[in-house]
């Protein structure tokens, strides 16, 4: 108690007072091992994904026969680990359509950050309109949201997710469509106790009693808020979301082949595995990989913006 | 004088706990020395964050990570406690020296009743049949005037109000009838007539089983009426230290005078409250000198240049026993110190 | 106790009411004609007026509700269109071993998660507490079909002529069969009756059963069957175990009643298993039972990877040869299973924690 209360007053608070907030926050992520492993990996991601075309020997489709001398599901050729140097290189092999896996798992990394970004985006934007929207009214209205949510919740969120699309019908933009709505009720979960937590504070009294609409209220002055949670929250769910989109198209309700998508490429190889094991193994640790950067990260942000939500996960 | 005659129970040599954080190495307690004789109340008082809690945990060996006893000696019946394994230190925890905490009813287990907490001190400390703890328990709780004792050893914390569980606590830390207990800051998270009761309870029980107490606190009224010495505590360092009537009668430090000024006398009609200016220094990066010449109002008064320059040594008045750290009645290499101790 | 036990009961009533509400939305949702739908596109003019009628799609749709619930209330989940039979034989088949699987991984995921998350905590920022916290980190980033494909492969091909060796796919070894219970018993019955599918139901549980007939073959070569799927099923809930357990004991050691404990003169590892651990139970336990959804959805995967004939490997089927009635069934039926055990964990919460009896 001491150590604590005693850093807290004097020369440690008069270094940060004069940098904003988000600077504090900033120094504060980057203390945390994980946020930086998590923002290494994904940096690399994003480098990865950006620059596929140039990085990727192969296009994602090409079929190489007649082009190489190379056979189906054939095992990866490495020049620096011995494989004889007239043979084509293709580090992680050859798939069963004759394709260099390596420039399909390249191009993969574009399918699942997009799957990543784009489901949350939407579950955070219906989710924040949705929690804002019960919390601030009150009343019948956050009654009806709230209850509908909780049913949503109370479905294995994958198994809501494969309900969905075998409804909708298979295919990429349907899965992504059904993981951003299981997705919902966390954030609007998350907004709503934090615009619950506001909306009697004396600044939003004052906001209310100068006259603020309540437009204006809610967005300028109660949902900056939620902010800090949402990113929190974001950011693991973009995992959990590349996760469930992967294990979608696993089973053959996300993307569709020909497409570049990790969980796709190891379904389709899946009965494989004793025969060619490459064509699992790499989509799979791609997977984990990018999944892996999202969770440091965001558990760094957890730790750093705010650690009452360790307890509350 | 009383001091130098009797054999102390515990004596606190140049204790320093540092603890290793991220932002420095904060100096919570940083070489305090003080004795505690049998059956008297010394109270410890300080601010917030001026090692009073450090220092009661030193002694308890309860220092986690990343705090550490960098330094000194904490004597208990001829042994050092910072010497002992942790097996033995185990022994004299709750059993020798047990303590009391500032908030009672967190301090208690919420998942275990009242009864099966104050048995578990009968069964780590020795071999006790459980009924023979049970009996026990319930005659504690009826010394520490718990009514409805037979009852109350089947509820659990939360069924009780603030003042029952540290009632609760006192039990606990009296079953074993301990030479010390530390008592850190007992009432400060009660009602002011709750806290009364404690206190007399706290009084009573001294009495009773000759124990020692260290009272930790930064209420100077409960030190008035509760203590026989006080010693003053600021930024880790002991500044003041005497019997109680000499303290108030005659308070030496700034500070102390300070704190005593601030404590608002019943009957005397003030304009406002007399403030101490300022903080508590951090604890990572301390002024130079005296610890309390950033704030202090002497310093500036008496034109003491050597104040922020080096650090004054305790001084003892061996008449009185009043001891004092403070440069207004210490020489020192070039300055003459304005009073004589 | 009774009248927490009976509101927690009261409170999941709206929650099926919901889920089944959902459910039949989405049943409705499907592109074309219900009866296309449930019965496949083969369903002739004739047949599908009959369904209609039976299934009342002619009448308005808050009567065709209450005759959806009706029916999911009374266990009848209708007929499945790729293998002409009722649902709900199915579901009695096929169930147990789900059930069976996910018990084995819960358990693997609790007897090394909750251990490996209280010395993570006890030893905080030691090398052990680090391989922990990596391993656990990796341990949720996985996909649970790519696991169990690894797994396969490890310890079906590249352990295969070791000690080691796990067979990769079934339930069984070939050549090995379990004999149910009440046959070996001679247990009188009727085929077809409630009590005979009673019957079968229990004796699908092939652990059970081989453990009550004394089979120690069968329970063996089960077992054995279903070590690598539990593995693979059970590695993500471990690490969120560990992970859960860590951060509760660490948020519980800061508290103060620890340090009395300690003050006490109790003993560092009596203070973490009794005082600490029971406090910190209460969220390790809700996240238990949050992964039990988790176990569901990954049991569909894993039971496909491995050969195994659960529920998850027959809703893939139904998945693929879009046999809704199956769909819709079995998201019925595990939504409202993990209602259950959701409730299971609430009213847990009562033997933990003293101050949950007052509310």
């Amino acid at each position: 108690m001491t150590a604590n209360s005693s850093t807290i007053n004097g020369n440690a608070v008069k270094d940060y007072r004069s940098n904003s907030l988000w600077r504090l926050t900033l120094r504060r992520i980057l203390r945390q091992r994980s946020a930086i492993i998590g923002m290494v990996i994904l940096g690399f991601l994003l480098v990865v994904a950006i620059f596929a075309d140039v990085i990727a020997p192969y296009s994602p489709y090409q079929v190489l026969i007649g082009v190489e001398d190379v056979n189906k599901r054939q095992a990866p050729c490495i020049h620096l680990l011995g494989c004889p140097a007239d043979q084509p290189q293709h580090i992680m092999g050859i798939d069963g359509n004759v394709r260099d896996e390596f420039s399909r798992i390249i191009h993969g990394t574009r399918v699942s950050l997009f799957v990543g970004f784009s489901t949350v985006g939407v579950a955070i934007i219906i989710g924040t309109l949705l929690g804002a929207i019960a919390g601030y009214a009150g009343g019948w209205l956050d009654n009806l949201i709230m209850r509908f949510l909780d049913v949503l919740l109370a479905f294995p969120s994958l198994l809501l997710a494969i309900t969905i699309v075998s409804v909708l019908g298979k295919g990429l933009q349907n899965a992504l469509l059904a993981i951003a709505i299981v997705s919902i009720p966390s954030y609007a979960r998350v907004v709503r106790a934090s615009v619950l937590s506001v909306k009697e504070t004396a600044y939003v009294s004052a906001s209310r009693a100068l006259g603020g609409n309540h437009a204006h209220i809610l967005f300028g002055r109660i949902l900056p808020n939620a902010i800090a949670p949402l990113i929190v929250r974001g950011t693991l769910g973009i995992g959990t979301a590349i996760l469930d989109a992967a294990a979608l198209s696993f089973i053959g309700l996300g993307a569709q082949p020909p497409l570049a998508e990790w969980g796709q490429m190891l379904g389709s190889e899946r009965n494989q595995v004793f025969t060619a094991p490459h064509l699992v193994f790499y989509p799979g640790i791609a997977i984990m990989l990018t999944v892996l950067s999202f969770n440091l990260l965001g558990d760094g942000l957890r730790d750093a913006i705010d650690p009452r939500l360790r307890s509350a996960e | 004088m009383m001091e130098n005659t009797k054999p102390s129970l515990l004596e606190v040599q140049n204790l320093v706990t540092y603890y290793y954080t991220d932002e420095g190495v904060v100096k919570a307690v940083d070489g305090v020395d003080f004795k505690v004789y049998p059956g008297e109340i010394i109270g410890l008082v300080g601010e917030s964050g001026c090692g009073k809690s450090v220092t009661s945990l030193s002694i308890m060996g309860l220092i986690e990570s990343p705090g550490k006893i960098v330094n000194g000696k904490i004597n208990f019946l001829e042994r050092n406690l910072l010497e002992l394994g942790e097996s033995e230190m185990q022994n004299v925890r709750g059993a020798q020296i047990s303590m009391i905490f500032q908030q009672p009813q967190s301090s208690l287990n919420p998942v275990f009743t009242i009864g099966s907490q104050i048995e578990e001190v009968f069964q780590i400390h020795g071999k006790i049949s459980k009924n023979e703890a049970a009996d026990k328990a319930i005659e504690l709780l009826k010394l520490v005037g718990i009514p409805d004792a037979v009852k109350k050893t089947h509820a659990y914390p939360h069924e009780m109000s603030g003042g029952q569980a540290q009632r609760v606590m006192i039990a606990m830390a009296l079953a074993l009838s301990p030479k010390l207990l530390i008592a850190d800051e007992p009432t400060t998270a009660l009602d002011v007539t709750i806290q009364a009761q404690i206190l007399n309870l706290l009084a009573d029980l001294r009495r009773k089983f000759n124990t020692s107490v260290i009272l930790i606190t930064h209420d100077l009224g409960v030190i008035a009426e509760m203590a026989d010495r006080v010693a003053i505590m600021y930024a880790g360092k002991i500044i003041e230290q005497s019997d109680v009537q000499s303290l108030f009668d005659h308070p030496k430090h700034p500070y102390t005078r300070g704190l005593i000024a601030s404590v608002p006398v019943m009957g005397e009609i003030k304009e406002s409250l007399d403030t101490i200016p300022g903080n508590v220094p951090n604890l990572i990066d301390l002024p130079i000198g005296c610890r309390f010449s950033t704030r202090c109002n002497a310093r500036e008064e008496y034109q003491l240049e050597i104040c922020n320059k080096q650090e004054p040594e305790l001084q003892r008045n061996q008449k009185s026993g009043h001891e004092v750290r403070c440069w207004l009645y210490q020489d020192g290499e070039g300055h003459t110190a304005p009073f004589k101790l | 106790m009774i009248q927490y036990t009976i509101r927690r009961l009261l409170l999941a009533i709206p929650v099926i009411f919901g889920i089944l509400l959902v459910t039949f939305t989405l049943s409705r949702m499907i592109p074309g004609e219900p009866c296309k739908a449930m019965l496949g596109e083969k369903a002739t003019a004739q047949v599908c007026e009959q369904f209609t009628k039976q299934y009342g799609l002619d009448k308005p749709i808050p009567v065709q509700f209450a005759i959806f619930m009706g029916n999911m209330l009374r266990g009848d989940f209708g007929e499945s269109i790729r293998f002409s039979r009722p649902v709900t034989l199915i579901l009695i088949e096929r169930l147990p071993t789900t059930i069976e699987l996910g018990i084995f991984a819960l358990l693997i995921a609790c007897v090394i998660g909750i251990p490996a998350g209280i010395l993570s905590a006890m030893k905080r920022n030691s090398p052990l507490d680090v391989v922990v916290m990596v391993i656990s980190n990796i341990g949720v980033s996985m996909p649970v079909y790519w696991l169990g494909l690894m797994l396969a492969y490890f310890f079906a091909l590249v352990l295969k002529d070791t000690f080691l060796w796990l067979p990769p796919t079934g339930r069984l070894t070939a050549g090995i069969t379990s004999i149910p219970f009440f046959q070996l018993w001679n247990f009188p019955y009727i085929s077809g009756t409630f009590s005979h599918y009673m019957l079968q139901f229990f004796s699908n549980f092939l652990i059970f059963n081989s453990i009550i007939t004394g089979d120690w073959k069968v329970l063996g070569d089960s077992i054995k069957h279903l070590i690598l799927p539990a593995m693979a099923l059970g590695t993500i809930p471990m690490a969120i175990i560990a992970r859960m357990t860590r951060s509760s004991m660490l948020e519980v050691l800061k508290q103060d009643y620890i340090r009395t404990a300690k003050a006490k003169g109790l003993q560092r590892n009596l203070v973490i298993l009794k005082h600490a651990l029971r406090n910190a139970m209460l969220p390790i336990i809700t996240i238990i039972g949050l992964e039990v959804g988790i176990l569901f959805a990954g049991a569909l995967l894993t039971e496909t990877i491995f050969g195994l004939s659960g529920v998850g490997r027959i809703l893939y089927e139904a998945i693929t040869a879009r046999d809704y009635p199956i769909i819709q069934a079995f998201t019925v039926v595990i939504a409202i299973g993990y209602v259950f055990i959701n409730l299971l964990v609430d009213l847990s919460y009562v033997f933990i924690d003293p101050r949950i009896r007052l509310e």
